[in-house]
């Protein structure tokens, strides 16, 4: 491993760099004082502080003695003092760094307390109390330089022995009876090693450019010895005769330091591999045998044709997760959309909304959101005009508020920039949203911020702030998954009284067909990136495509047998990257023959119910889910007073709860690089 | 009391300031003891072997340095509570006065980089992290990140001998030496703020893609704001937590750093004094300002700290 990261080090072009200057350095610090040492004492009366001569390429200093023979053989004392500092700051540093570990818990808190308050001094202020006491010359600073790493070094000692201290095989080795020295030596030790020579190569060259520093203050190495700081010293007092004198060996110092410090980044760089590249979007794709949907819905507020959303994918190329998705819904109507983890579901809401992640491509045959044709517009252009039309709830409430502001400002600045409103007056409208939605006190929890509210609270909140003016349209995106059941029931019961007052249509996104099942009107199931069936709610019983049957089946209920493992899909949704070919559920579905090579459309199977099947059921299905036309919301009853079931088996009738990194937008986190 | 007791400011600013008050008894303990550290007769050391042996002698008595150390110990301190911070062995002027004339001019620049330092890496910051979100603009990324890198790697002293050379001697644009008018201050002051500017720059884009990732942003742009406005209000605050604690540790770092930079302006600060009173071995006034530069440091993380108490509304008051 530790090799591995050496060599992948050396491939990085920095690193390669960095390294190869080390090893001219190297052989300079040799060769050098052996070719030039007496070459560079010799004084020459006849050319005190010259400029750049031919004879000396660099001038020469107030004894005529060669500039650039000695900025060449000062290389082996500088670089010789730099590593003996830095082996006293690495022995000392781990040393005080595993004191803690090898001392009782009394002790060892006083070390680590001493470590702190040291290393909350910077490292030239010690530098400069230790110069005192060893006294002034190149013993001392060498003493003095790597005393004052070491509290910082130690403190990385510390932590590095603290994460590898929890681990299983030291809590073996300590109840085995492994006596303390030992346990450092032989079991924390080794497994820090890597980050310690990271550090202890960044260390070299801030070691170097330290005593360069104490150097050319005249606290480091005394006359006739020299190094780059020394030379520093004394070319800059003469830099309007001869600058060369003072660049020279400043250049050398930050050569040498640079050297060390991008060595030792490279290497730890390595491990972390640069995030996916922007790409130029994908030509548009061939004019899709979208069905011809009927454009004339005059009381449509949403409206999409073959929505797709690309991402730039690792190996090149683009993979979309929403791949060719069509959807209509109309004024006041509430469409749920269903499907698993990474069926596209999520992402189709966030582009429908214009709030896909920077890095995702969306384009669609036709794509009205509110009255609005959102794409080819400028951003400034879509905000203006959407304004408020649109209102999202989010999955997490918990990450979904800004944890800074409080909750009341957060709702308020929604009419303040869309309507203009004051503060004061925009602030009472929140308090009076938050009532709306039955946040208690309202007034002091206007205040408050959002770590204050229940997880529950905080959701309603959140619904609250899409009720700050009217929205046409609210997308609601698994606003349940995250809090516990009862409080997901009274988020639904919420959202549709907001609802039936306002009149605005919902579209509610949820893995679960039952919560879809009690909220909404008409259910889109989804499957690898499109629509694979469309059907009323009260048509759930009579659902064609094997993929909504399969979601129906795996929910459970009362009658449930316990006795029995829950109903499972088989398989896992493919990757967007490496669909098949035809129809995506194919391989996951017993129905499929070799007529499912070929992709299915969407087609008519009963009035209002479509499906994107080759052989669509017809056998009505035994429904637990007694799912009533209009969605009533009757949990109760079905479930009794105890709620749902637990289930019994992981990632079945829920599906998978985890949120998708390919909709996640936190994924693309890390193209930023390192500090 | 109780009153006292059920407000977490109160029990955070006392156990802050008790934090304080140990920190500044160790530091006050090593400051002393600095005299004492030093391998043989520092009297001797400073005056010289060739000095006669009563001057010596009457030179220890003076300081007090035949006392028993305990007694030195209460001497000492309960001096620094009068403001006596000793007299120098060299000139025999009063160190506190020495540091009074001294102090402004250290002061003056450690404040002008840190304010320069702060309006010009945020901004920097955040602008870099606007235009390079998503993976936007490769090209700009890479070279923001390695020139700051470079740069940044680059020590104070050595950055202030090319400014020199660039702006003194080639172009002769500013005064090279000596603390006067405005002109006077620019290249130290760009000396010393240029690395810290930089790499606070890269921290600050760094935190602001990572805030530019969190769910809550996505809730402002749901609520259709004005970008400049999700930015300022919702990303710079969130980003605003490591701002500040890097922020401290430059600061710190820049007042020590005016060491090295002084010495190549012959900024007649604090800095100055240190390396000659080092150099001429007059350990009272070594004392005294290595007691100004740490007791300078304690109080900016003070500060530090309770800023972020301040920007953090949940945690940091709690914990200890």
């Amino acid at each position: 491993m530790g090799r591995d990261q050496w060599r992948a080090a050396l491939r990085n072009p920095v690193g390669a760099v960095a390294a190869g200057l080390l090893v001219v350095l190297a052989i300079l610090a040799v060769v050098a004082p052996i070719l030039w040492g007496d070459a560079a004492e010799e004084t020459d009366p006849a050319a005190l502080s010259q400029g750049s001569t031919s004879e000396h390429p660099l001038g020469t200093d107030a004894l005529g003695r060669d500039i650039m023979l000695r900025v060449l053989v000062a290389t082996r004392y500088s670089l010789g003092l730099a590593l003996l500092a830095t082996a006293i700051c690495v022995v000392a540093g781990v040393l005080l760094g595993v004191l803690p570990a090898v001392l009782g818990r009394r002790a060892g808190r006083l070390v680590t307390a001493a470590v702190n308050l040291a290393v909350a001094f910077p490292g030239l202020l010690l530098a400069l109390f230790f110069a005192v006491i060893f006294g002034v010359g190149a013993r001392g600073a060498v003493l003095a330089i790597g005393l004052a790493g070491a509290p910082s070094f130690a403190r990385l000692v510390q932590t590095n022995v603290a994460a590898v201290a929890g681990r299983d095989y030291v809590a073996a080795a300590r109840v085995a009876g492994v006596g303390r020295f030992r346990l450092v030596a032989r079991h924390l030790l080794p497994n820090i090693g890597e980050p310690l020579v990271v550090n202890a190569t960044v260390m070299a060259g801030t070691a170097l450019l330290a005593f360069a520093g104490l150097s050319f203050l005249g606290l480091g190495v005394q006359p006739p010895a020299y190094d780059w700081g020394r030379l520093l010293g004394e070319g800059l007092d003469r830099i309007y005769i001869n600058p060369a004198a003072a660049l020279a060996p400043g250049v050398a110092v930050v050569v040498a330091g640079l050297a060390f410090t991008l060595l030792g980044e490279s290497i730890a760089q390595v491990v972390g591999v640069r995030a996916v590249r922007r790409r130029r979007p994908p030509a548009a794709d061939e004019p899709a045998a979208a069905l011809a949907r009927a454009a004339a819905e005059p009381d449509a507020v949403l409206v999409a044709d073959d929505l797709r959303v690309g991402f730039p994918a690792p190996g090149g190329g683009w993979t979309h997760p929403v791949d060719g998705v069509g959807l209509t819904v109309r004024r006041g109507e509430t469409v749920g959309i269903v499907g698993e983890s990474g069926s596209g579901k999520s992402l189709t809401a966030l582009a429908v909304a214009q709030l896909a992640p920077d890095s995702a491509h969306v384009t669609a045959q036709r794509l009205e959101v509110a009255g609005v044709a959102p794409l080819g517009r400028a951003d400034a252009e879509v905000r203006e005009l959407l304004g408020t039309k649109v209102a999202m709830v989010f999955q997490d409430p918990m990450t979904s508020f800004n944890p800074s502001m409080r909750v009341g400002r957060q709702l308020a600045e929604v009419t303040r920039v869309h309507e203009r409103q004051g503060r004061r007056a925009a602030l009472a409208r929140a308090v009076d949203r938050l009532r709306t939605v039955r946040v208690p006190a309202p007034e002091r929890r206007a205040h408050q911020y959002p770590h204050e509210f229940s997880g529950g609270m905080r959701q309603r909140a959140m619904i609250a702030m899409g009720l700050m003016s009217t929205p046409e349209l609210i997308i609601a995106d698994e606003p349940t998954t995250a809090l516990d059941v009862t409080v997901q029931r009274q988020v639904l019961r919420l959202l549709e009284d907001v609802q039936a007052e306002t009149g605005a249509a919902v579209v509610l996104i949820s893995h679960d067909i039952a919560v879809v099942g009690q909220l909404c009107e008409r259910v889109v199931v989804m499957y690898a990136g499109r629509v694979v069936e469309e059907l009323p709610v009260g048509r759930l019983g009579a659902a064609a495509h094997p993929y909504t049957r399969a979601l129906l089946a795996s929910v459970p209920d009362l009658a449930t047998d316990r006795d029995r493992p829950l109903a499972t899909i088989p398989g896992r949704p493919p990757d967007p990257a490496d669909r098949p070919e035809g129809c995506a559920f194919a391989p996951r579905c017993e129905f499929a023959d070799d007529a499912c090579r070929v992709r299915p459309g969407l087609a008519a199977v009963a009035p209002d119910q479509r499906a994107a099947c080759w052989h669509p059921r017809t056998q009505p299905l035994d429904l637990a889910l007694d799912a009533v036309p209009g969605g009533s919301c009757d949990t109760d009853r079905r479930w009794g007073a105890e709620g749902p079931p637990e289930p019994s088996v992981q990632g079945v009738g829920r599906l998978e709860r985890v949120r998708d990194p390919l909709h996640d937008p936190t994924s693309d986190r890390g193209a930023g690089g390192q500090a | 009391m109780s009153a006292w007791a059920g407000n977490p400011w109160a029990g955070f600013l006392l156990r802050r300031l008790g934090r304080l008050a140990v920190s500044l008894a160790v530091l006050v303990t090593l400051a002393f003891g600095m005299i004492h550290l030093i391998p043989g007769d520092p009297v001797r050391a400073a005056l010289g072997v060739t000095a006669p042996p009563d001057l010596v002698d009457a030179r220890r008595e003076a300081l007090g340095l035949n006392d028993p150390i305990g007694v030195q110990y209460v001497d000492y301190v309960r001096s620094l509570f009068s403001g006596d911070l000793g007299i120098s062995m060299t000139s025999g002027v009063p160190v506190s006065e020495t540091i009074g004339q001294r102090l402004p001019a250290t002061a003056s620049l450690a404040v002008a980089a840190f304010v320069v330092v702060m309006l010009a890496a945020i901004p920097l910051g955040l602008a870099m992290a606007v235009l390079t979100r998503g993976g936007r603009r490769r090209g700009a990324e890479l070279g923001f990140t390695s020139t700051s890198a470079v740069v940044a790697a680059i020590p104070e002293f050595l950055l202030a001998v090319g400014l020199v050379f660039v702006f003194g001697v080639t172009l002769g644009w500013f005064p090279v030496a000596g603390r006067s008018h405005a002109a006077s201050y620019v290249l130290p002051v760009v000396a010393l703020a240029l690395g810290p500017a930089l790499l606070m720059a890269r921290i600050v884009r760094v935190e602001a893609l990572a805030v530019m990732d969190e769910d809550f942003v996505r809730t402002a742009r749901a609520k259709r704001l004005p970008p400049l406005r999700v930015y300022l209000r919702h990303v710079f605050p969130n980003a605003l937590t490591s701002t500040l604690t890097i922020g401290g540790l430059l600061l710190s770092g820049m007042i020590v750093g005016t060491v090295l930079v002084e010495n190549v302006f012959a900024w007649p600060g604090m800095g100055m004094t240190i390396v000659s009173s080092i150099l001429a071995k007059d350990y009272p006034v070594v004392q005294g300002i290595v007691l100004v530069y740490g007791a300078a440091v304690l109080l900016v993380n003070l500060v530090v700290d309770v800023l972020l108490a301040v920007a953090d509304p949940r945690s940091t008051i709690r914990e200890g």
